[in-house]
């Protein structure tokens, strides 16, 4: 579980320019188990709260405790990033060495595990991702999709309870989006891992369960995903859109019709208007 | 076209010199070297090559593979030939001109001198051939591991040689980028003199190097998160294990050295 208590971070100042705090006041509680999508447009300050869930930020004010244990506790570093495993945006610069197993060792290997321990953790992280097949394969070699993967295995060879996507799909193709997504879903699904996914692509927050909206350093929104989405509105006046399904409906209301703003799902989405074409036919 | 270049050149193959421990085939290297520098006469260089063609065999590298790699440093053994053979006093091999020069001393030296730096890059090529990037510094990582005692930065040292090897492929891709991004506008890179295309280089290097330097503090920083925190405590995946073939060979390369310097004193 991870708790911010009135967090606030304010950057270094550039010379000659006021510095204005990226987080201001963030009251969040994430509990274990859950999935949970963080969006916002650049500079909300989406990445920067990420930044703090692992200390490799500490708050100018307020705190983070992961599991009752405060950030800014230099003794407690490492076992709080064993417990909040990050994954970055560019995959090219977070793998660390020229073989694939190599690299998802890096971590275990930091903390001091076993060599025969190390084995067994890199073949489960890999075949957690499914990339038991590449173990001895060059990272520089596969795909996007594939890089990220491995740098989620590499994370999940620490065994960690929460894992961090610090927009870990923005540099990626649809199809290496959706290997990812995939992935991390099952992670969640699967060993009750706690998702935290920051992201943009309002199609990726759908599936999550629940969202957390962030804009000039503050949370707006916060709920359900379908609840979330339905405020099409609000979301326009932050700059931000819902899934095109939502975006549809609001379009179809707006012309008239009496849609629910709810079906996120293109199937969902598809029988809504269906229903509601058989009723004006009637 | 950047992407060809591979560095340290490693053919992966499972034969009895791939399996040895990357640490041994590093000391039997320097064992080697040492036998060739302590070799005087025939018969010591024929004991060296002996062992050097054992090896080659064994290691299922073809003859054209460690020649090829000799091409870069023909100039060098060329002038060391021709110096050796002008320049070592003696008795002159005839009285024409020009060739009242050369001594049958300097035949013999410069022969010898071609011999041990052909042998000596045959060698190291051999190494860097049959062993990948990572074993050998993982190799140098466990050799060296005497040295923390005297506070000497060995993890740190390897770590960075490893890391560089990894960035390799990923900067050359980014310079390949650059240079077509610089190629859409106009930027020429293959004409001119030596001074002008150098100057055109400047467009390339800049970025690559502001680009080198964002990526090394997001790699610092992703290691952090992964519990990066130096060399201590530290465990790793590959346990390096000596193996009955690692003695065999290590056995080997010091009776070289011991027959060579025994030789030696016979002046053989």
């Amino acid at each position: 579980m991870i708790e911010t208590r009135e967090l606030t971070f304010t950057y270094p100042a550039e010379e000659d320019r006021e510095a204005s705090p990226a987080l201001q006041g963030v009251d969040l509680q994430i509990g274990k188990g859950s999935f949970v999508a963080v969006l916002g447009h650049n500079g909300s300050g989406k990445s920067t709260l990420a930044k703090h869930f692992n200390a490799v930020l500490l708050p100018s004010g307020g705190s983070v405790l992961v599991d009752g244990m405060d950030t800014r506790d230099e003794s407690l570093l490492l076992e709080i990033r064993r417990r909040v495993g990050m994954v970055f945006q560019n995959p090219d610069n977070q793998l660390v060495a020229n073989v694939v197993e190599e690299d998802v060792a890096f971590a275990p290997e930091n903390l001091g595990v076993p060599s025969e321990e190390i084995r067994r953790r890199v073949d489960d992280a890999l075949a957690a991702v499914g990339m038991e097949e590449f173990t001895t394969h060059a990272p520089h070699l596969l795909s996007g999709g594939q890089k990220q993967r491995v740098a989620i295995a590499g994370v999940i060879a620490m065994e960690p309870d929460t894992v961090v996507l610090d927009e870990a799909t923005a540099m990626l193709d649809p199809v290496g989006r959706r290997e990812v997504l995939s992935a991390v879903h099952k992670l969640n699904r699967d060993r009750g891992i706690t998702v935290v996914l920051i992201t943009h692509h309002m199609d990726e927050a759908a599936d999550a369960d629940r969202v957390v909206v962030m804009h000039e350093g503050q949370i707006v929104m916060d709920g359900a995903p379908a609840a979330i989405f339905s405020r099409v509105e609000e979301l326009h006046a932050l700059g931000l859109c819902s899934p095109d399904t939502v975006e549809l409906l609001y379009a179809l209301n707006r012309g008239g019709m009496k849609l629910p703003l709810t079906a996120i799902t293109v199937e969902d989405c598809a029988d809504a208007i269906a229903d509601a074409l058989r009723r004006e036919e009637k | 076209m950047l992407k060809d270049i591979t560095l340290g050149q490693y053919f992966p193959g499972d034969t009895p010199i791939h399996r040895l421990d990357p640490r041994t085939k590093l000391l039997c290297l320097i064992l080697f070297i040492v036998a060739l520098f302590c070799a005087k006469w025939f018969v010591s260089y024929a004991l060296v090559l002996a062992l050097l063609l054992v090896a080659i065999v064994v290691s299922g590298v073809k003859l054209k593979a460690l020649t090829k790699g000799l091409r870069t440093v023909y100039i060098i053994v060329a002038f060391t030939a021709v110096m050796n053979l002008f320049f070592t006093p003696g008795q002159a091999v005839s009285q024409l001109p020009v060739l009242n020069h050369i001594t049958w001393e300097g035949v013999r030296t410069a022969a010898f001198m071609v011999a041990r730096i052909v042998m000596l890059i045959m060698g190291s090529f051999l190494l860097t051939y049959t062993t990948s990037p990572i074993a050998l510094t993982n190799a140098l990582d466990r050799l060296l591991s005497p040295l923390k005692k005297l506070h000497f930065p060995v993890h740190e040292l390897t770590l960075m040689m490893s890391l560089a090897l990894r960035f390799i492929p990923t900067l050359i891709e980014e310079t390949d980028k650059i240079m077509s991004a610089q190629k859409a506008r106009g930027a020429d890179f293959e004409s001119g003199n030596i001074l002008r295309r150098a100057k055109a280089l400047v467009p390339i290097l800049v970025p690559l190097f502001v680009g080198a330097f964002r990526r090394a503090d997001e790699l610092a920083t992703a290691m952090e998160s992964r519990c990066y925190h130096g060399g201590e405590g530290r465990t790793a995946l590959h346990v390096l294990r000596y193996r009955p073939a690692d003695y065999a060979a290590l056995a080997a390369f010091v009776l070289l050295v011991a027959a060579v310097i025994v030789l030696r004193r016979f002046g053989l």
